[in-house]
C-alpha cells in the first residue's frame, strides 16, 4: 500500500543536525532552544556537562529517588534489626538493652548505601526510558558517527514548533555541517 | 594561557586587606577578653582554653599541608585553585610553632602525669616511659621541624616553579609529598596522642591520631571555602572561579564531614559495646551530666545539620550559602575540641570561662594575619601549573 504524502510527514520523528564539536553543539543547541523549540535532544560520542542545562530545562527526577531509596533501606535496614533482637528473639548479651540503637547504626547504614545505590541505578535505567530496542535516529546512516567523533542535535517532529523544511533551514543556519530527515 | 604570568593573578586589589583587619580586629577582641578572663578566672582555665584553640588553628595549618601533599600527589582542578590557600596555611607552622610555648609553660595545668603523684600511680608509672616531661619536649620539636620543614620546601618549590616553570620541581614536589603523607600521618597521630589524648592519662583510644586527621582535613576545607568564596568576589580571581570550583570543594566538605562523623562513631561505638572500665568514663563524664547537652549539639550541630544541608547540590554550587555552612563547621570544629579537652578537667559538668570564647578569637586573629601576610606575597593561582590552564576552562570536557 502506497502512503500519501500527508502520511508522509506525519511518520517523520524529527530533524536531525550533524557537527564537528562539542562546543559547535553547545552552540547550536544554544540557538535552537533560544529559538523556541521544545522537543530537542542531542546525542554526543562525550559527556558535555552544560549540554544538559540548555536542553533539559526540567531538573531530574533521580536525586528525589535516590533519597527516598536510601531512607527506605535506612528503615529495613533499622526495622530488620530490631524485629529480630527485640520482637522475634530477644537475647541478653552483655545486659545491653534490646534496642540496643548504637549497634543497629552500622547496618542500617550499610542498607542505607545499598539501597540508594540500587536507586540511583534502576532509577537512571527506568528515566532514560531503557531497555529500548527501537529508536528512530538509527535509521539515519550517519548517526553511527555518534559514538567517534560527531555531534548531532534533533528537533522532534512533536514539538509544535516544529516544521520540517523551515526547521531543516533553522538547523542550517546553526552551521550545522549536514542536515537529514528523521523517519519514524 | 601562554600569556599569564604571576602578575596575572597578583593579589593587589583583592579583599586580603579587609581579611587582614578582620583578623587584626579579632586578635585584639580576643586579647582584650583575655584580660577580662584573668579578672573572673584561673591561669589553669587559661590554659586549657589555649589548648583547644591552638588544637583547632594548629589543625587548619596540618590540614593544609596533607590537602596539599595530597594534592601534589593526585592533581585535580580543585587543588590548582585552593593551592595558594592551603600554602598560605601551611606557612603559618613556624609561627604557630612558638606559639606552642605557652602550652609547654602550662603543663603542669594540663597534664597530670607531670605532677609527682603519677609517680605512685599504678597506670601512670607504667606509661612513664612515654609521658615524662624531657621526652615529650624533644617530641615537640620534632614534630615541628618536620612540619615547617616539609611545608617550607613545598612551598618553596612551588614559588620556584612559579617563576621557572621547571618540569623537575612538579617531581620533587610529588616525590616529597608520597613520604611527605605517612610522616604526617605518623607525627600527627602522636602529636595528638601527646596534647589532647593524655590530658587524661588514664584513658586511650587507638582511633584518636586518625579522628585528629580527619578533622584537620575538613577544617582546612572549611577554612579554605571560606577564603576562597572572599577571593572569588573581586579581582583578579572574579573571572577565574567558578560554581564548579565550589561545586568540587563542596563535595570535599561533605566527604570529610561524614569521614569526622564516621570515625567519631567508631570510636564511641567500640567503646560502647566492650563497656570497659579503663575506657568508657570517657563517654560517661560527657553523658551522666550536664556536658550531655554539648554532646548532643556535637551530633546535631557538628554532623547532622552540614550533613543535611550539604546533601543539596544546589547549596554547593552557591559560594555564599556554602561560606556559611564552612563557617558554621569551623564553629562546630571548635566546639569538638573543647568537647574533647573541657570535660576532662570539669567531671562534674558544663563549666564556662570567657576563655573559652577569648582564646579560639585570639589564636584565630593570629593566624588569619599571618595567613593573609603570606597569601599577599605571592599570585592567587600556581601559574605555569600544567593543570592551571583545564582548572579554568570549564566550558567543555
Amino acid at each position: 500500500m502506497t502512503m500519501s504524502t500527508n502520511e508522509t510527514a506525519q511518520r517523520l520523528h524529527g530533524v536531525m543536525a550533524e557537527f564537528d564539536s562539542a562546543q559547535e553543539l553547545v552552540d547550536a543547541a544554544r540557538q535552537t532552544m533560544a529559538h523556541g523549540f521544545t522537543k530537542v535532544e542531542a546525542y554526543s560520542p562525550v559527556p558535555i556537562e552544560e549540554l544538559n542545562d540548555i536542553i533539559h530545562k526540567k531538573r531530574t527526577k533521580l536525586s528525589q529517588i535516590v533519597l527516598a531509596g536510601g531512607l527506605a533501606g535506612m528503615a529495613t535496614g533499622f526495622g530488620l534489626q530490631y524485629w529480630a533482637s527485640v520482637i522475634e528473639f530477644p537475647m541478653n548479651i552483655g545486659g545491653r538493652p534490646q534496642a540496643s540503637w548504637t549497634t543497629f547504626i552500622v547496618p542500617s547504614y550499610e542498607l542505607t548505601i545499598l539501597f540508594a545505590a540500587l536507586s540511583a541505578a534502576i532509577g537512571m535505567i527506568v528515566l532514560n526510558g531503557l531497555p529500548q530496542p527501537y529508536h528512530a535516529v538509527f535509521n539515519v546512516d550517519r548517526f553511527s558517527m555518534a559514538s567517534s567523533d560527531k555531534f548531532f542535535l534533533v528537533v522532534e517532529s512533536a514539538d509544535p514548533k516544529f516544521d520540517q523544511p523551515v526547521t531543516a533551514e533553522f538547523l542550517r543556519s546553526t552551521g550545522a555541517k549536514g542536515v537529514y530527515d528523521v523517519d519514524e | 594561557m601562554s600569556t599569564v604570568t604571576s602578575e596575572t593573578f597578583a593579589a593587589g586589589g583583592s579583599p586580603l586587606p579587609g581579611m587582614k583587619q578582620f583578623g587584626l580586629m579579632a586578635g585584639v577582641l580576643g586579647v582584650v577578653l583575655i584580660g577580662a578572663g584573668f579578672m573572673t578566672s584561673s591561669l589553669d582555665r587559661f590554659y586549657q582554653a589555649y589548648l583547644v584553640a591552638y588544637t583547632f588553628w594548629m589543625g587548619v595549618a596540618l590540614g593544609s599541608l596533607a590537602l596539599l601533599m595530597v594534592q601534589h600527589l593526585t592533581g585535580g582542578a580543585w587543588g590548582v585553585v585552593l593551592r595558594r590557600p592551603l600554602e598560605a596555611a601551611v606557612r603559618t607552622i613556624p609561627f604557630m610553632a612558638v606559639l606552642f610555648l605557652p602550652i609547654v609553660f602550662g603543663m603542669h595545668s594540663l597534664y597530670e602525669w607531670t605532677h609527682e603523684s603519677a609517680a605512685s600511680d599504678p597506670v601512670l608509672v607504667l606509661k612513664a616511659g612515654y609521658l615524662n616531661t624531657p621526652f615529650f619536649l624533644v617530641r615537640q620539636a620534632i614534630y615541628f621541624v618536620l612540619w615547617s620543614g616539609m611545608g617550607y620546601l613545598l612551598t618553596s618549590w612551588s614559588l620556584e616553579h612559579d617563576r621557572t616553570g621547571d618540569p623537575a620541581l612538579v617531581d620533587k614536589m610529588a616525590r616529597l609529598s608520597g613520604a611527605g603523607l605517612v610522616i604526617y600521618f605518623l607525627s600527627v597521630t602522636f602529636a595528638m596522642v601527646d596534647w589532647t589524648m593524655s590530658v587524661n592519662p588514664h584513658w586511650f583510644s587507638t582511633i584518636w591520631g586518625m579522628l585528629y586527621i580527619g578533622g584537620q582535613a575538613l577544617s582546612a576545607f572549611a577554612f579554605g571555602i571560606t577564603v576562597l568564596v572572599m577571593l572569588s568576589q573581586t579581582a583578579p580571581l572574579n573571572r577565574v572561579l567558578s560554581t564548579h570550583h565550589f561545586h568540587d570543594l563542596g563535595k570535599f566538605l561533605f566527604a570529610f564531614l561524614m569521614m569526622w562523623a564516621y570515625l567519631s562513631f567508631s570510636q564511641f561505638l567500640i567503646i560502647w559495646s566492650a563497656n570497659l572500665p579503663e575506657e568508657i568514663p570517657h563517654y560517661l563524664v560527657r553523658w551522666d551530666n550536664s556536658w550531655k547537652y554539648l554532646s548532643a549539639f556535637i551530633v546535631v550541630g557538628h554532623f547532622i545539620v552540614p550533613y543535611s544541608l550539604l546533601l543539596s547540590r544546589d547549596l554547593k554550587k552557591n559560594s555564599a550559602k556554602l561560606r556559611v555552612v564552612a563557617i558554621w563547621i569551623i564553629l562546630a570544629r571548635i566546639a569538638d575540641y573543647y568537647w574533647h579537652v573541657a570535660p576532662e578537667f570539669h567531671k562534674d559538668g558544663f563549666s564556662f570561662s570567657v576563655f573559652d570564647v577569648a582564646l579560639p578569637l585570639a589564636l584565630g586573629g593570629i593566624f588569619i594575619s599571618i595567613f593573609v601576610s603570606q597569601l599577599a606575597g605571592r599570585s592567587l593561582l600556581p601559574v605555569n601549573d600544567a593543570g592551571l590552564e583545564k582548572a579554568l576552562t570549564h566550558h567543555v570536557h
